[in-house]
């Protein structure tokens, strides 16, 4: 349980990091807050040559306000996600989907930008991304790239970011006041991947779901937008919803399987159930 | 395979070494530094056991670099009774409400209740026993670590509720 030989490097600023994973060619990972990428290499699944450590710039922290959305740097802690007076304000989902993430002692060090780069199909972050229509901002020496969440997940762990690439930031746009968020999450125990989980986000304007955001996790081979669901509810009267019709149309784009945890039916049936439910609470505060 | 120098403050005093690029906090504390308090059961982050304090937070021993923690300030459970040898509230608590069996779990738990108790957020029962959530004992003790929870965050007698 050693990690196999590797450089370290903590650079403290974009550019020296970028000109490392440049020159590495392949070669690098990025170590942010290290709760997924440290038990890779300690059980060498991941056998990186260079390991660049990102901890060292200040310039990937914190949270702040900009035009339209807010913009997350990728190594703010996951428990200052919590904390955070801004997201509290704009993004309350975000701070719901972060408290399931993990354990206490995880999100000490776990950081945002780390959870949605590393693209666990069962985590909550990705899911919450895609949902509420975040974009990510990568860096390399090529230049400066934004990519929508939506886009950047192609399969388990595997996502559109270039070896050489560094996110360098996560800005999640505004929601119109009144915005709800609903986020369930089934595991076995806290703290656990989900086994079933779904974020998703209604801005209703004059009775009618305006705009509507609805992700699920741990129901597929990556985060899951629900486009069906989200087709038949936009622009709907946000009284009487056939929520049981729209919890069938939205796991109608899942593609859970099989594996120790549960089975895909099991994932099927309660995705189905929790999503009904939670729709139905909703409706009754739009 | 790099090198590095670091200078890390643990338990109040300066550690000056040279680290492998690859080596764990965890093994540094234990082999290096001596602290053998500090348990690493899993070293992939799931059990709990290594539980630290770096710069005041609550965080895995075997999820860290030791080059990270250059520059750090480290509390490990041996730094938490005070010179004369009296408990930390934290360990009293657990002693008292027999919260330890075979005690391999227990540093990593003392370590994470003595970084909630001094947060600035203030400990409730529930957010310290939501904290558990991130701790395995396989003596299953969990009884006794809930009685030295509520122990310890009982109001004093005379206060308010």
């Amino acid at each position: 349980m050693k990690p196999a030989p590797f450089d370290y490097v903590a650079p403290t600023t974009i550019d020296a990091a970028c000109a490392l994973l440049a020159e590495a060619g392949g070669g690098a990972l990025v170590l942010a807050g290290g709760q997924t990428l440290m038990p890779l290499l300690a059980l060498r699944m991941s056998q990186p040559f260079i390991v660049v450590d990102i901890n060292r710039i200040d310039a990937l922290k914190g949270v702040t306000r900009v035009e339209g959305g807010t913009r997350i740097g990728p190594v703010t802690r996951q428990n200052d996600i919590i904390t955070d007076t801004i997201l509290a304000e704009a993004l309350p989902g975000l701070v719901t989907a972060t408290q399931h993430v993990g354990h206490h002692q995880t999100r000490d060090r776990g950081t945002v930008g780390g959870s949605i780069a590393f693209g666990e199909p069962a985590a909550e972050l990705p899911a919450a991304a895609v949902a509420l229509g975040a974009t990510i901002e990568a860096r390399s020496i090529r230049g400066t790239r934004r990519i929508a969440a939506d886009a950047l997940y192609l399969g388990p762990y595997a996502t559109a970011l270039e070896p050489d690439e560094l996110v360098t930031a996560i800005h999640f746009p505004d929601w119109p006041a009144g915005t709800i968020t609903l986020f369930r999450e089934v595991a076995r125990r806290p703290g656990d991947f989900a086994l079933v989980g779904l974020i998703g986000a209604f801005a209703v304007t004059g009775g009618r779901i305006a705009r509507v955001g609805i992700a699920w996790f741990g129901m597929g081979p990556t985060p899951i937008r629900a486009r069906q669901a989200e087709a038949a509810l936009r622009g709907q009267p946000a009284a009487g919803l056939d929520a049981r019709g729209v919890a069938a149309l939205a796991v109608a784009d899942t593609a859970p399987f099989d594996d120790h945890h549960a089975t895909a039916e099991y994932r099927r049936t309660v995705g189905e159930r929790i999503f009904s439910r939670a729709l139905a609470e909703a409706s009754v505060l739009f | 395979m790099s090198e590095h120098h670091i200078a890390v403050t643990i338990n109040g005093r300066l550690h000056q070494a040279t680290v492998e690029g690859r080596q764990v906090l965890g093994d540094f504390l234990r082999v290096t530094a001596g602290l053998t308090g500090l348990h690493l059961g899993c070293e992939h982050g799931v059990c709990g056991a290594c539980t630290i304090i770096v710069d005041g937070k609550a965080v895995r021993a075997c999820l860290m670099l030791a080059a990270q923690a250059d520059g750090t300030s480290i509390t490990t459970v041996e730094g938490l009774a005070a010179p004369d040898g009296t408990l930390h509230p934290v360990q009293q608590a657990l002693r008292d409400a027999h919260g330890l069996q075979c005690g391999f779990c227990t540093p990593g738990i003392v370590m994470t209740l003595a970084a909630l108790m001094q947060a600035p957020a203030p400990a409730t029962e529930e957010t310290l026993l939501a904290a558990m959530s991130g701790h395995i004992c396989r003596c299953t003790g969990y009884q006794g670590i809930r009685r030295a929870i509520r122990a310890l965050t009982a109001r004093p007698p005379g206060e308010p509720a």
